[in-house]
Order: structure tokens, then C-alpha cells, then sequence
């Protein structure tokens, strides 16, 4: 299991002051921060510790088990960003 | 020790984010929030889509800001009507400004002031219950809108244009608006864009948010312009995103849905056609240069009774602050303008980014200041007041109680129609409860 990150994230990055294991990116001090449309969390490294799921002021992390038909694709958007980025 | 006076000048995420990082510093503050609006929040309000609640959501922390003692607001009104930016400047140790970008930019292109031809901007607002649009009408009456513009606002737009009237309803969605969008004729949106599918301005999350709504089918046109650009290398993970969903929807077939969006690459405006209300869109087939794009001799005319323009919003100058007319943003060095002066969010750096671009675009500005104030760069207070100097000459600022009367009313109308709020569009009725709760 792990959390992922979807539509509604509006990148105000609280979620990553709070995540024990720095698995969300980018951070705002990261290059690409600023062009990202949101940010992501790595499923690799997630912890499942639900800090993130309770920072977030616009509700928009879940736990993977719990997306909606509708935010399906974001399990796959959040490890894609990992897959492809150059790190 | 006494405390750092800070004026905030705009509501919105900028404004409310500027306020967060001072009250997080160990400096002690007192902040005095400006709106010219009878209600706070800037563009969260006014801007973000009511099919969008869940970002709206992020008012909630805004709200626990403004409930911070020693924050204070002074909502409908306006610096430079009620209070000069000099006034400001004598009562603070430092004035911020966080107005964003409320106008719009223009085409420069015949017909552009015909009847049926407007801003986006003005759209959005109107849709979005803002007071001084409440009275717009846009003619809906026509098989086809087009949206001149390829970013989230376009799609924004379109998406409001052509989804279920129905499933509005269940958002705060303007009444006026509503009403409007039941009676539309509109059948197919376009949504135009100069260059191509890489270089698109509206994110990979818009985007699938358009893909998914019921009933509306949503083409790319011409579909080889997107196989183009799936050929290229893109670093940039939001635009191999865009390019993989694009390829997804020119594969599938016409659903012969009830309303169609029209994703329309390579194609500038070049007039607006019409003699006394706007009849079509000529536009000028572009190919694409290694700079970006050039318009070819290959013309075409697309019939439709409303366009759009959605190339940007644009920041409006303020009296007595500097200003540069060219980048229409407050010229400043990290969000210092002069000691004692500064500027955070659009109109310090023109108007892109999200919601929470705004936070690290307050925190640099914020820094600014407070090493102004560590280094005694700041002026001195002259020790008034601002709550005491408008209650003398501006009877009708509204305080926290005065948001706090209209956004309990909002509410309560909104449980009572099984919607998340119902907006209160004129200024006349927003001072009304304001006052009588």
C-alpha cells in the first residue's frame, strides 16, 4: 500500500514539511517545483504514516486502496513521476 | 517590544499566505487584511471553478488565519477610493500588496469589441457570482462557443460551457449563471491554441477532468498534430501526461454524445467576424518553429455566436505604486519594491503557477521584509489607527463578523438546496446580511 496525490493537490507542499521519509516531490527547493502541476508521492519509499492525508487543506491525498473509479489513475500518475524523473 | 504593522493589501492566496509565514515568524505582528471586495479569498472565490469544491477547501485554512488574534479585516474596501496607499504607508511599517491580476489581456485583432466577444476573465467572474459581473449576460444562443487560449482557464470554461446543467446545479455556481447555462443552445465548444499539443498551457489534471465528463465528447483536432509531438523527448512529466491522454482521445471513436469540445492546435486568431454582434472566428493555420510557431497563408472561418478570449489575466496598476506597464506586474527585487513596500503572488510575478505556487512566491517576500525589519530599514508608524481612520470616513467596510454573517448565510442557503453554498452576487445583498446577519 501507499498514499498517492491527486486532482485537487494545489501544491502549497505542507505535505512535504510533514512527510518523515522526504517521498514527496518536488520539494519547493527542488528544480521543477514551480513548472509541476502537482506534486507526488514516491510508493516506493511511503511509509503509510497518514501525516500527508491529514496536512492536506484540500482533501486531495488518499490511501491507494481507497481512490474512487474517478482518481484510479493517479496510484499509476504518482509512481510514474519516479519512474521517468531524472534524479 | 511593539509589534510589527503590517498592511496586506488582497485576500487571496498571496495575501492570506503572506499573512501565514508573518504570524509563523517570531516577530510579534498586527495585520491588517484589505479586500475591496465584500468577501475575502481573491480568486479562490472568484477564479476556481464551481465544479472545483475541493480545491476551494483550502479556504478553510485561510478561514483559521483570519480568526488569528491580531489579524484583522477590512473587507469592500478599496486602497486608493478609502484609504490612500500613502495613509497605508504612514499607519504600517510595511504594506504589502497582493492584488493579483484582475484584468485581462487583449488580442489586438479586428472584432474584438463586437457584441459576443469578452474576456474570459469576465465570464469566470460572472459565473462565479463575483458583484461587479452580476450583470453580465453573455448570448448563449448559438450552436458554438469558441475559447481563444490553451490554458487551465479554457478548459475551465469549455468544461462549464458544455457539461450537464444538472450537475452545476450541485455546485455554488452563480444563480444568474445557471439560469443562463439552462436556457444555452450551445452544442460545440473549440477551444483554440496557437501552438501545439506540447506547448499547452492547461495541465494533464484539467485535461483528464475533461475526458471524464459524462456526455460530452472531447476530439483533438488535427489529430496529427499530436502524433507530432509524441514523437518528440519531453522531460517535463506533466506534458508526456498531457501528450499520452491526447493520444487516448484522438483513438476514440465519436460517441455522438450530446455536446462536443473541440481541441483545436495550430490556429491563431485573426478576426473576429461580424458587423453588429460576433457571427465567426477566422483563424490562420500556424505550423511550428524551433522558437515556437508562425502563422501560415491557410485561412479558415468557423461560425459561432460567442469567443472567448482566455490568453491571460493581467494586473491593473495602483495609485501611487510603481508599476511596469509592460510586464503589468509591481516591479520588485524578491518581492521588495522599497523599504516598507512589497508584493507577492501575480502581480509580483505575473500570473501563473497554482494555489501554492502563492506560498513560496509570500515566503521569499516575507523574507524580504523582516530583514528589513531586523536591519531597521523600516519607517516608523505614526502610531493611528486603520480599523479607527475608516470607521470615521467608510461606513460600509466590513469586518471578520461582517464575512462571518454572509458566509453562515451562503451556507445555510446552500443546505437548504442540498448545494454547498449559495453565492449572494450583489454588493447591495452582501452589505445587507453583512450587517443583519
Amino acid at each position: 500500500m501507499a498514499y498517492a496525490i491527486t486532482r485537487a493537490c494545489c501544491n502549497d507542499a505542507v505535505c512535504v514539511e510533514v512527510c518523515p521519509v522526504d517521498c514527496i516531490h518536488p520539494r519547493p527547493d527542488e528544480p521543477g517545483y514551480e513548472t509541476a502541476e502537482q506534486l507526488y508521492i514516491d510508493p516506493a519509499t511511503c511509509l503509510d504514516c497518514n501525516a500527508c492525508l491529514e496536512v492536506c487543506p484540500v482533501d486531495a491525498i488518499h490511501r491507494d486502496v481507497d481512490l474512487t473509479a474517478d482518481l484510479a489513475e493517479y496510484a499509476t500518475i504518482n509512481a510514474g513521476f519516479f519512474a521517468t524523473a531524472v534524479s | 517590544m511593539t509589534a510589527l504593522r503590517v498592511a496586506i493589501v488582497g485576500t487571496g492566496p498571496a495575501g492570506a499566505y503572506v499573512a501565514g509565514h508573518l504570524l509563523r515568524s517570531d516577530v510579534p505582528v498586527v495585520i491588517e487584511m484589505i479586500d475591496r471586495l465584500p468577501t475575502p479569498w481573491g480568486l479562490v472565490r472568484a477564479g476556481v471553478a464551481p465544479d472545483h469544491q475541493d480545491t476551494k477547501a483550502i479556504t478553510r485554512s485561510f478561514e483559521w488565519l483570519a480568526a488569528t488574534p491580531g489579524v484583522r479585516m477590512h473587507l469592500n474596501t478599496e486602497v486608493g477610493r478609502d484609504v490612500s496607499h500613502e495613509e497605508l504607508l504612514a499607519l504600517h511599517h510595511a504594506v504589502v500588496y497582493t492584488v493579483g491580476a484582475s484584468g485581462s489581456r487583449e488580442l489586438g485583432i479586428p472584432g474584438e469589441d463586437l457584441p459576443g466577444s469578452h474576456a474570459a476573465t469576465e465570464f469566470v467572474a460572472w459565473y462565479n457570482g463575483h458583484p461587479d459581473f452580476a450583470g453580465h449576460r453573455f448570448d448563449l444562443s448559438s450552436e458554438r462557443a469558441i475559447v481563444i487560449g490553451n490554458g487551465n482557464v479554457a478548459l475551465d470554461i469549455a468544461r462549464v460551457l458544455a457539461r450537464s446543467v444538472d450537475d452545476l446545479a450541485g455546485t455554488d455556481i452563480a444563480d444568474h449563471a445557471l439560469e443562463a447555462l439552462r436556457a444555452s443552445r450551445i452544442r460545440e465548444v473549440v477551444v483554440l491554441g496557437r501552438r501545439g499539443p506540447a506547448d499547452a498551457a492547461f495541465t494533464s489534471t484539467e485535461l483528464r477532468a475533461l475526458a471524464a465528463l459524462e456526455a460530452v465528447e472531447v476530439q483533438v483536432d488535427p489529430p496529427v498534430a499530436v502524433r507530432a509531438a509524441v514523437e518528440q523527448p519531453h522531460d517535463d512529466y506533466g506534458v508526456q501526461l498531457k501528450l499520452a491522454l491526447l493520444s487516448r482521445l484522438t483513438q476514440e471513436r465519436a460517441s455522438g454524445a450530446g455536446r462536443r469540445i473541440v481541441l483545436r492546435f495550430l490556429a491563431a486568431p485573426a478576426r473576429i467576424l461580424g458587423t453588429d454582434r460576433v457571427e465567426g472566428l477566422e483563424i490562420t493555420r500556424t505550423e511550428l518553429t524551433p522558437s515556437g510557431s508562425s502563422t501560415t497563408k491557410s485561412r479558415e472561418r468557423i461560425e459561432a455566436g460567442l469567443v472567448l478570449r482566455a490568453i491571460g489575466y493581467a494586473a491593473q496598476a495602483i495609485d501611487g505604486v510603481p508599476f511596469d506597464a509592460t510586464r503589468r506586474v509591481i516591479p520588485n527585487d524578491r518581492g521588495r519594491v522599497a523599504a516598507g513596500v512589497y508584493t507577492a503572488g501575480w502581480v509580483k510575478r505575473g500570473p501563473s503557477g497554482v494555489i501554492g505556487t502563492n506560498k513560496v512566491c509570500a515566503a521569499e517576500t516575507v523574507r524580504a521584509l523582516l530583514e528589513d525589519h531586523a536591519a531597521g530599514r523600516l519607517p516608523r508608524p505614526d502610531g493611528g489607527d486603520l480599523g479607527a481612520l475608516l470607521a470615521e470616513r467608510h461606513p460600509d467596510r466590513l469586518g471578520l463578523n461582517g464575512w462571518r454573517a454572509i458566509n453562515t448565510h451562503e451556507l445555510q442557503a446552500g443546505k437548504d438546496q442540498g448545494r454547498p453554498r449559495v453565492k449572494l452576487t450583489r454588493r447591495s445583498e452582501l452589505l445587507a446580511v453583512a450587517r443583519h446577519g
